[in-house]
């Protein structure tokens, strides 16, 4: 992000490497997804469009999913940060419009981990910290599962010492 | 509703173990009535064609009979109390659930009546705990109690203080406003000469398709021919005998006679009576309402902020509105001025008047009257640039669409008009961007179309986010949002420098970011 003038730097830790592999494989089943509805339209039945516009559109495809696949998750993986210290949780995140998210520990209102079946498959987890904001959740995509876990025990050890209402 | 002379807080000492109250009887009543008028349009079917159109209206009306009936069981079996701390609601016929919410959890107290509810004196109470009506799914909610009955529950939710006979929190700074003695200070209320703003607020354009939905679902149950319905006929005929511009230019007219008289109607049917008075417990009290009366009581620790709300053609009329930013009362949904708006403070005033109001509930006239700070070149160019890409790609895409199904006479001028009037939307917009952290509060301001100004105590916001796109990258700037659990949920500082970022964020929150890096 060109935000010099903000003098914020980055959160000090990057996710996890697999998270690298996670997105690839969620950017290859996307576009496997997409691909398919496209032969479906241009190959299986008469073809709504000539020959030639077929070529075109197939070499866009490949093109356009291909460099998706490569570099999104790169991108992403540089871009993603978090941070957590003992008065405040700092997020980064995105990759084409870039985030950053910052929420004082006292007003956590929940911690929460989640895991989906690819992630399992890469030993990953997600952690959301939401706030009495609707607007404010942080999460952190990609974790390492035991980064994620000693994470949430630190932040939920944190926030049971405070009995603020938080809002 | 209760009345000026009799506050409700005049409630004795609470006992150790409240006994269970249930809602009025009457309800027993407003059920099976509310659900006869649901199938009004399935009866007038039935009325104009009898039996032969299939048996929909009559499964209609079994329908609204098994609803009725299930809604009676509620009275039997809903039971609510309010105990020394907490305030607990006991629902449910096959389900049992009880609803609990601490008394000090309390944001808001709504009280509403009918048409029919005021007619048996009865009133609906929802109570607002910040959480519930997030996820809106188990809101305390009390449908049909009394009308003093619910005067004296939201006095027992809000002036707890009062109720028990310990101090009242009297959360009133000492500008004279509330003189002692006095329950209540008034702040503002309806003045008939602000009905000359009814007509621009466009709440009509809602009355309007509903009519034409109702109008629809009449239509297609009675299967009647709308060509031969008399009226309806011959403004047909005419309006296909002149020429299309003109046709146009008549059912624009039309449309708009209708949508200006629709929404003075709604205004007068929403906000006649208003008042908004500031109570000794410690709460803001707006009551509104002309057919079914509305009173919303805001504890004063829930109110985080005000926002003026300045639709187009009410700005050019110099109107705007006041709306309370408060946690537990939902904006967004609920901020349509005529809609269920609970939140609103001031209904369409002139801005001075709406300016009076956050004045006078923030406490804080110098920072709602203090000039905003610009937000510069990069800002001021990024309107003009996705006005106008805004307008191209509409023109790109009806261009394309066009071209695609080979149609023919594409209305040029239609796109030349719609350029044109890119460039005087961003010029607006850039010039409502703005800005300012004063004495304890955040102002932010954007918007043409609805130019809106939120005015949130620093104290209220809980965190920063910081959104930066590749577009914003290029020329510099980003969009600061400050998160808080009041009204919106985030307040935008739109394509601000990140030096300026850095210095609201500062501001507003000492310390928060400096461990990240030195301001």
């Amino acid at each position: 992000m060109a935000l010099s003038g903000l003098n914020l730097r980055a959160p000090a830790n990057r996710v996890s490497r697999r998270a690298l592999s996670y997105w690839t494989l969620r950017a290859v089943f996307t576009w496997v997804v997409i691909g398919a509805v496209e032969v479906l339209i241009l190959y299986v039945g008469g073809s709504p469009v000539s020959h030639r516009m077929r070529g075109v559109i197939d070499v866009v495809s490949v093109v356009v999913a291909l460099s998706y696949i490569v570099v999104m998750p790169q991108w992403r993986y540089r871009v993603h940060r978090w941070e957590a210290t003992g008065s405040a949780v700092y997020t980064q995140t995105g990759w084409f419009t870039q985030e950053r998210r910052i929420a004082p520990v006292s007003r956590i209102q929940t911690v929460d981990s989640h895991r989906g079946p690819l992630e399992q498959l890469l030993r990953l987890a997600n952690v959301t910290v939401t706030t009495a904001s609707a607007a404010g959740p942080l999460k952190i995509h990609g974790l390492d599962r035991g980064t994620a876990d000693r994470l949430v025990a630190e932040l939920t050890t944190r926030t049971e010492a405070n009995t603020e209402d938080a809002t | 509703m209760s009345s000026p002379a009799s506050p409700p807080m005049a409630t004795a000492a609470a006992p150790a173990v409240a006994p269970w109250r249930r809602l009025s009887p009457l309800m027993l009543l407003v059920h099976p009535i509310r659900e006869i008028g649901r199938a009004v349009p399935g009866l007038l079917a039935l009325l104009f064609v009898g039996s032969g159109a299939g048996h929909g209206p009559l499964w209609g009306l079994v329908g609204a009979g098994i609803v009725a009936a299930v809604s009676l069981s509620r009275w039997f079996t809903t039971r609510y109390r309010v105990s020394a701390d907490q305030v607990q609601i006991r629902e449910g016929l096959f389900r049992r659930r009880t609803l609990a919410a601490r008394l000090e959890r309390v944001r808001t107290v709504d009280v509403t009546s009918s048409f029919l509810h005021r007619a048996l004196g009865l009133a609906r109470v929802e109570i607002g705990t910040g959480v519930s009506d997030r996820k809106g799914s188990s809101a305390l909610r009390l449908d049909g109690l009394a009308a003093d009955h619910a005067a004296r529950l939201r006095g027992e939710l809000l002036h707890r203080a009062d109720a028990t006979g310990g101090t009242p929190s009297l959360d009133v700074p000492a500008d004279g406003l509330l003189e002692p003695g006095l329950p209540e200070a008034e702040i503002a209320r309806l003045d008939p000469a602000w009905l000359r703003f009814a007509p621009f607020t466009l709440s009509g354009v809602v009355t309007g398709l509903a009519i034409l939905g109702f109008g629809w679902r009449l239509v297609s149950e009675t299967q009647v021919d709308v060509g031969t319905i008399g009226p309806l006929h011959s403004v047909s005929a005419q309006l296909s005998e002149i020429s299309l511009w003109l046709a146009v230019a008549e059912v624009a007219v039309g449309a708009a006679v209708f949508v200006a008289l629709a929404s003075t109607v709604r205004y007068v049917l929403a906000f006649w009576g208003f008042r908004l008075t500031r109570h000794r417990g410690g709460s803001f009290h707006v009551a509104r309402g002309l057919l079914t009366t509305r009173a919303t009581s805001i504890d004063v620790d829930r109110l985080r902020g005000v926002g003026i709300s300045e639709p187009l053609l009410l700005r050019l009329m110099g109107g705007a509105r006041t709306i309370a930013i408060a946690t537990g009362l939902e904006v967004g949904r609920g901020a349509s001025p005529a809609g269920r708006g609970g939140t609103v403070l001031l209904p369409d005033a002139p801005l001075a008047a709406a300016l009076r109001v956050a004045s006078v509930v923030t406490g804080r006239p110098d920072v709602v009257d203090a000039a905003l700070v610009p937000h510069g070149s990069a800002a001021t160019g990024r309107r003009y640039t996705r006005a106008l890409g805004g307008a191209l790609a509409v023109l790109a895409l009806t261009g394309l669409v066009w071209w695609v199904l080979g149609l023919r006479g594409y209305d040029w001028a239609a796109g030349v008009v719609l350029l044109l009037g890119a460039a005087p939307l961003a010029a607006d917009r850039a010039r409502n961007l703005g800005h300012r952290v004063a004495g304890g509060y955040l102002v932010t301001q954007s918007g043409s179309l609805v130019r809106r100004k939120a005015i949130l105590e620093t104290d209220a916001i809980i965190g920063w986010n910081v959104r930066q796109s590749l577009f914003q990258r290029r020329v510099g700037v980003l969009t600061l949002s400050a998160t808080t659990a009041a009204g919106r949920q985030f307040y935008r500082i739109l394509d601000v420098t990140p030096t300026e970022a850095r210095r609201i964020a500062d501001a507003a929150t000492p310390g928060l970011l400096s461990q990240f890096g030195p301001s």
